[in-house]
């Protein structure tokens, strides 16, 4: 094995563009989770963002534009999700797993004209001064806007939880919709506009795998984003620096495996895919046994204004 | 008239099939505490409602200080001076205080001066609380003082109090009516609904009854009796449950030494438990909510094992069987929770008596259900208890609280056990009902049942139990003859008024 072929510069800049994506999906469910809707469609919202932006961006030649179409695309059906769930009463994990669905046989259909083409990605941002300096320049200050919106996103919408009204209306909502209700609080309104949220997220991180991290369209390239990232989101806790470890964790472990495997490490090639999944999941757990697990205690349940 | 603060007339609300509210109209003066009384579907939650605005009225008007007064949201009954203190807490376990109180105002200050005036208001009114703490490690007493002051901020005009007496000690009763009163004297009008006729008597200048969703009368509550009030409330008059004259037997229960740890993060351990029921003898325990009332129900109903020696049924050591094996033995209970512990609120009555009642009535065979028999033994219940239901084959959750509870403590007790653990079996039940269940209760112990009653209402305690003990946090106090003790020394064996103060603004 030639560990000397691993490039530590390379391998942390590439960890953060493999871990945008699932950050942006996971970020986007956590809000929707606290509000106390579990919306298991983040699979299929993530695909369609990604169809959708690479769809855009090849015909307008700009990748900004299909970000932009990709989180409104992927937030219209997450609405559906959320008529569906919010005003007809159905089933959250059945309609979640449908949506998955959905998304994943609409991108397959909107997506079959534009295989095996490429469109142009996203510019890399070098920021000045910061970008200068050694080693860490290039590991850090020198990634493509999204990367650096992710980031952002994960400070804003902890900022919001812990500091705003409106973020503790919606808290309030998913611990318990009744007291809220009872309050005068409109329980469905909030839940729409954190499903809208979450959609659009999914369909930003979706955007960026078509986009920058690949970038090109194939048939179902999320291969099961969404599903880590709605695990992030139970394990990290619900919380939004958590969901930041998380999302980093299970990127850089992709990276490293896929370099290792480059490197011609002696450990089976199964066992180094698998990797990813397992130190992920095992990190969280341990993380998460230690404190109080703080499930938004309304998730998951309809609400009825009967009473 | 000018001293009119909240003027109601002719309020009517329907649902699909029932009337809730009846052209109802009373006025609410200024400063003055008025009882809204009633059973349970009287109609009393739906005008609340309809006065915070949750609810909208079909017909009818309400004037505030003399102005047209139709809140479409509870805000704008916030906004007007209406608050409201809710039966059912309407707080959040998991924020803190401060957070539950600023969910509940209109336009609430910046965190830290949030802060400083919960502590204000708390310390002004005698109602102690820490703003930083989360509303799920509180007492229910404490969860009370959150949603008054939560009104208080704001400084309301009408302060609605739905039940609030029902999780306190005797001794943090009078202090909360010492806060009324000292709102009372600063002008605030209260509206307050409660079961309990000595309280409101003692309490209110005026009393509202409502009946099948109709007013039947507005009375000076210190002017007639209890017993008027309720048969006011009934429409008819109902027997007071009394005891058979019987002889008390043998040891059929007892506890040694129980100690469990917590079920759960908001849960109590059971620390030193020691008790014993004799045949044709009722046990009372009393105690705040929250004091190991549920750990002790399971702890002898088997749904939580206990280490060896230390629950014995007849002399028999039972600690280390489940329910199954208890209730073949002839322990059997009545938990509180209705819907989800005593029933399970989608099936039939004919499939919840099944599932208590399978071995001791023998409607299993070969692992078969006898729908004949268990469709016999539901109507039974249904007959012996007057529980007033379309059919055996409605679903538990279609059946009004009483109703229900009616059935599940009917259900236990028809089986005929050796022991009866019963936790709350009143709660949330009418007058009517409640006496008919004590009654059964009483007749239950006559014929050589001992019984154990967990329960945080005194007057029901005092009725029927033959000796007293009480709950505080996980400890068991030793039992006394009931005829010893009067409210006052119960509430001290209840652990007190819990830190609370009397309110000292000067009024």
């Amino acid at each position: 094995m030639d560990l000397t072929s691993i490039n530590p510069v390379l391998l942390v800049a590439s960890i953060m563009v493999s871990a945008t994506p699932i950050l942006l999906a996971a970020l986007g469910e956590m809000v929707v989770e606290k509000s106390g809707v579990l919306n298991l469609g983040v699979e299929g919202m993530m695909i369609t963002g990604a169809v959708v932006g690479f769809a855009v961006a090849i015909n307008s030649g700009s990748p900004l534009l299909g970000f932009a179409a990709a989180a409104l695309a992927s937030a219209v059906l997450s609405l559906s999700f959320g008529v569906l769930t919010q005003y007809l009463l159905s089933n959250q994990v059945a309609t979640g797993l449908g949506l998955t669905l959905v998304g994943l046989g609409l991108s397959s259909l909107i997506g079959k004209p534009y295989e095996g083409m490429k469109a142009t990605t996203l510019p890399k941002l070098d920021i000045p001064m910061l970008s200068d300096i050694p080693v860490l320049g290039r590991m850090l200050f020198s990634h493509d806007i999204m990367v650096y919106f992710s980031l952002a996103l994960v400070a804003g919408v902890w900022a919001f939880l812990k500091y705003t009204r409106a973020g503790l209306i919606l808290r309030a909502v998913g611990e318990s919709h009744d007291s809220a209700h009872a309050l005068g609080y409109k329980v469905v309104r909030v839940r729409m506009l954190a499903i809208f949220f979450g959609g659009a997220c999914a369909g930003l991180g979706g955007a960026y795998l078509s986009l920058v991290r690949v970038p090109q369209w194939t048939e179902g390239m999320t291969a099961g984003a969404g599903w880590i990232a709605l695990a992030i989101v139970v394990f990290a806790s619900w919380r939004a620096g958590r969901v930041l470890i998380g999302a980093y964790l299970f990127g850089g472990v992709t990276v490293l495996q896929l370099n290792l495997q480059a490197a011609g490490a002696d450990v089976p090639v199964a066992l180094l895919s698998a990797s990813p999944y397992l130190i992920t999941i095992l990190v969280l757990v341990i993380i998460s046994a230690r404190g109080a697990h703080g499930a938004p205690a309304s998730l998951g349940r309809a609400f009825h204004a009967s009473h | 008239m000018a001293d009119t603060l909240l003027s109601i007339r002719g309020l009517t609300k329907a649902y699909p099939g029932v009337v809730a509210n009846d052209d109802v109209s009373f006025d609410i003066r200024k400063g003055e505490i008025h009882a809204l009384l009633g059973e349970n579907g009287a109609g009393k939650s739906t005008l609340v409602k309809m006065i915070y605005g949750l609810v909208a009225p079909d017909k009818g008007r309400m004037e505030l200080d003399g102005a047209g007064f139709a809140p479409a949201k509870p805000s704008e009954a916030r906004r007007s001076g209406v608050a409201m203190v809710f039966q059912h807490f309407s707080l959040f376990d998991a924020l803190d205080v401060a957070e539950n109180v600023a969910l509940g105002m209109e336009n609430p200050p910046k965190p830290r001066d949030l802060a400083r005036q919960i502590r204000e208001v708390s310390e002004t009114y005698g109602l102690p609380l820490d703003p930083g703490r989360t509303v799920g490690t509180l007492s229910a007493g404490e969860r009370q003082r959150v949603e008054i002051i939560r009104c208080l901020l704001q400084d309301p005009r009408l302060l609605i109090m739905d039940e609030p007496t029902s999780v306190l000690t005797p001794q943090e009763v009078e202090i909360l009516f010492e806060t009324l009163r000292k709102l009372k004297a600063e002008g605030t009008s209260i509206l307050y609904i409660s079961h309990k006729l000595e309280e409101i008597r003692a309490l209110c200048d005026h009393a509202t009854i409502l009946r099948l969703g109709k007013k039947v009368a507005t009375c000076t509550p210190s002017e007639v009796s209890a017993r008027e009030l309720a048969e006011m409330m009934v429409g008819a008059s109902f027997a007071t449950p009394e005891a058979r004259e019987h002889a008390r037997g043998e040891t059929l229960l007892r506890v040694e030494s129980l100690s469990l740890p917590a079920p759960g993060a908001f849960g109590t351990p059971l620390r030193e438990i020691a008790l014993t029921v004799h045949a044709g003898e009722v046990l009372g325990i009393g105690g705040v909510a929250g004091n190991g009332q549920d750990e002790l129900l399971a702890a002898l109903s088997g749904e939580r094992i206990s280490a060896p020696g230390t629950v014995a049924l007849k002399g028999v050591d039972v600690s280390r069987q489940g329910p199954e094996a208890r209730r073949d033995a002839g322990l059997l209970s009545g938990p509180e929770e209705r819907l989800g512990h005593a029933a399970a609120p989608d099936m039939s009555l004919i499939e919840n008596g099944i599932l208590t009642a399978a071995r001791r009535e023998g409607l299993v065979k070969s692992g078969f259900i006898n729908w004949g028999r268990s469709r016999q033994f539901a109507e039974d219940v249904i007959a012996h208890f007057d529980v007033r239901t379309p059919g055996p084959g409605t679903a538990a959750r279609a059946l009004s609280g009483g109703n229900l509870q009616k059935f599940v403590v009917g259900r236990e007790i028809l089986q005929k056990p050796d022991v009866l653990v019963l936790n709350q079996p009143t709660w949330g039940v009418d007058a009517a009902a409640a006496a008919a269940i004590r009654q059964a209760v009483l007749d239950l112990a006559a014929d050589g049942a001992a019984i154990v009653v967990i329960s945080q209402d005194l007057d029901e305690l005092m009725e029927i139990s033959d000796r007293f003990a009480a709950l505080n946090e996980g400890r068991l106090s030793p039992s006394r003859p009931v005829a010893e003790l009067d409210i006052e020394k119960i509430g001290l064996m209840m652990g007190g008024a819990h830190d609370m103060e009397v309110a000292h603004v000067d009024a």
